[in-house]
């Protein structure tokens, strides 16, 4: 029963890890950027719920009226600013930047909020649980992240899909020069792309928050399974990217059943396992 | 004839490298041009210095009387410009009907909808979900038509469409040409093909090398000055 109950709730904590990997996926799928910021974004989000909560003292979810909307406008301005500017035949120049990015936002968040390991508080939800049977329970919280995760995807599979803006998107991603002349601004898509995936960050960071501890350090970590989940996916598949969070949540519950210490490197051996015997991820996106 | 786009000393640049030097070029409104010249002549980037794709002095290009020569390429489409580029160049993750759309971007109203561009090209409303790139190739032509004419634009410059296609098919796209210009678009292609050129073309302008060799009616260009601006004899 304890594997069932592990596999269970690393189903669950694949809905949080997918939650990390969609903004990185939307990102890399309109621009081809890699932003190794990424993890970083998510503890800025989840600090930035910290600070509202502390000083609105609101509950950490009634937060994300705040923080969705300032993350997605941090996202716009910062590529308009600054990533746009990065972008062109040589790969190098985003990986600088965001690297760069990702020190300074680790540096500021440690300057005004100490390394201090820190927690969103979100009272009884945090662990009420439902009981499905046989010894087994579901937390409140872990199933509330999951549906989150389901419906995040769901809607950005619409956006993408079925809007102008997805059209848009797509169709920027293509061929940015024929899209401009069709009266396209590369940047402002781009920059649109980015408060997108910001809006999700800022779900994903205060989701975590109310979930587990973070401080300033523990952005690269979110990074690398964003990362892991992306690629397990396969690039440029929202519903692949759940698959790849579930089956990294899955890896580590078994690695942590099995020995405590291996929670971690179990996930990263399924990363392995994946990534040789499909390079391209597990549903890798249908090329035209 | 009033023009309706004028270039005067237009030049272009890949870098140090000269592909255009000096063209003087005008389209009349509701004439129809063509302009012919071989591989590498500098036909594509003449109209890629029109749509803005390729940078210019502003005075260097005159459309409907005002300088547009220093517009990006997605402002210079908003004042009526259009392109259906070399290559077609569809948009391969976008269906038919969403490649069509992506056209109509830039907001210009006009008698042009996906209806009545599926009423000119019939069969793209029947493959209007396929990906626009699984059609064949006079299909995708098609495609890259209807979305420069989804954009409504006064002048619709069209790059080669009848390049890599059968002689059948080709009939079945510059059969297209007069329902286009009846409905108020002037039109201009680049064409290598020189009979499809005179057959379609009111004016025809040659280029050689980045600079007009030849220009004149059909009626009065004989055979033996368009192949000397053509193939530079
Ligand atoms: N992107 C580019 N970078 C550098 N040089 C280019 C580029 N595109 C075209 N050229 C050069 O500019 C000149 C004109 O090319 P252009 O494509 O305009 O010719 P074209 O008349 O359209 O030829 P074709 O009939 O083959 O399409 C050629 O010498 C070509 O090699
Ligand atoms: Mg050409």
């Amino acid at each position: 029963m304890d594997w069932v109950n592990a596999i269970v709730q690393g189903i669950f904590v694949g809905g949080l890890y997918a939650l990390f990997a969609t903004g990185l996926s939307l990102i890399f799928g309109v621009m081809r950027l890699v932003n190794i910021a990424h993890g970083d974004l998510i503890i800025l989000a989840a600090f930035l719920s910290l600070a509202v909560v502390d000083g609105l003292n609101i509950h950490p979810l009634v937060s994300l009226v705040i923080v969705v909307p300032v993350m997605a406008a941090f996202g716009y301005a910062l590529q308009r600013g600054i990533l746009n500017f990065t972008l062109g035949k040589d790969i190098l120049p985003p990986l600088l930047v965001t690297f760069g990015l990702s020190v300074i936002i680790q540096n500021a968040l440690l300057e005004t909020f100490s390394a201090d390991s820190q927690r969103l508080q979100a009272g009884a939800i945090e662990t009420a649980s439902i009981p499905i049977g046989q010894g087994l329970a579901i937390g409140v919280l872990p199933l509330i992240i999951f549906v989150t995760a389901i419906v995040v995807i769901g809607g950005l599979q619409f956006v993408f899909y079925q809007t102008t803006l997805g059209r848009v998107f797509r169709a920027t991603s293509d061929d940015a020069v024929t899209a401009r002349t069709m009266g396209i601004d590369k940047s402002h898509v781009f920059a649109l792309a980015m408060a997108l995936a910001l809006a999700v960050v800022a779900i994903a960071g205060v989701l975590m928050g109310i979930r587990t501890n973070f401080d300033p350090a523990v952005g690269p970590a979110r990074l690398l399974f964003a990362f892991e989940a992306v690629i397990m996916g396969g690039l440029g598949n929202l519903w692949g990217t759940l698959a790849g969070g579930i089956i990294l949540g899955v890896a580590q519950a078994i690695g942590a059943q099995i020995n405590p210490g291996w929670q971690i490197l179990a996930g990263h051996i399924a990363f392995l396992i994946v990534l040789v015997i499909r390079p391209n991820g597990l549903f890798p996106r249908i090329q035209g | 004839m009033t023009p309706l786009l004028e270039t005067r000393a237009l030049e272009a640049f890949y870098g140090d490298f000269q592909a255009l030097f000096g063209i003087d070029f005008t389209v009349g409104e509701g004439e129809t041009v063509a302009i012919i010249g071989s591989n590498g002549a500098g036909k594509s980037t003449f109209l890629k210095s029109i749509t803005g794709v390729l940078s210019n002095k502003a005075d260097a290009i005159r459309f409907k009387n005002e300088p547009i020569g220093s517009l990006a390429a997605n402002h210079v489409v908003r004042r009526g410009i259009a392109m259906v580029p070399e290559g077609r160049r569809l948009f391969p993750s976008l269906s038919v009907e969403e490649n069509l759309q992506m056209g109509a971007m830039s907001k210009r109203s006009g008698h042009w909808t996906l209806e009545t561009v599926y009423r000119l090209f019939p069969v793209l409303k029947e493959r209007r979900y396929s990906p626009g790139t699984a059609l064949s190739g006079g299909q995708q032509q098609m495609v890259a038509i209807g979305r420069g004419l989804m954009a409504n634009p006064d002048l619709l410059l069209c790059d080669e469409i009848s390049l890599g296609l059968a002689p059948i098919i080709i009939k079945d796209i510059y059969a297209a040409i007069p329902s286009i210009t009846s409905e108020g678009t002037t039109v201009a292609v680049v064409e290598q093909d020189i009979n499809q050129a005179l057959a379609v073309a009111d004016r025809v302008y040659c280029f050689q090398e980045g600079r007009v060799s030849l220009e004149g009616t059909p009626d009065t260009l004989t055979r033996e000055q368009i192949s000397a601006a053509y193939f530079g004899l």
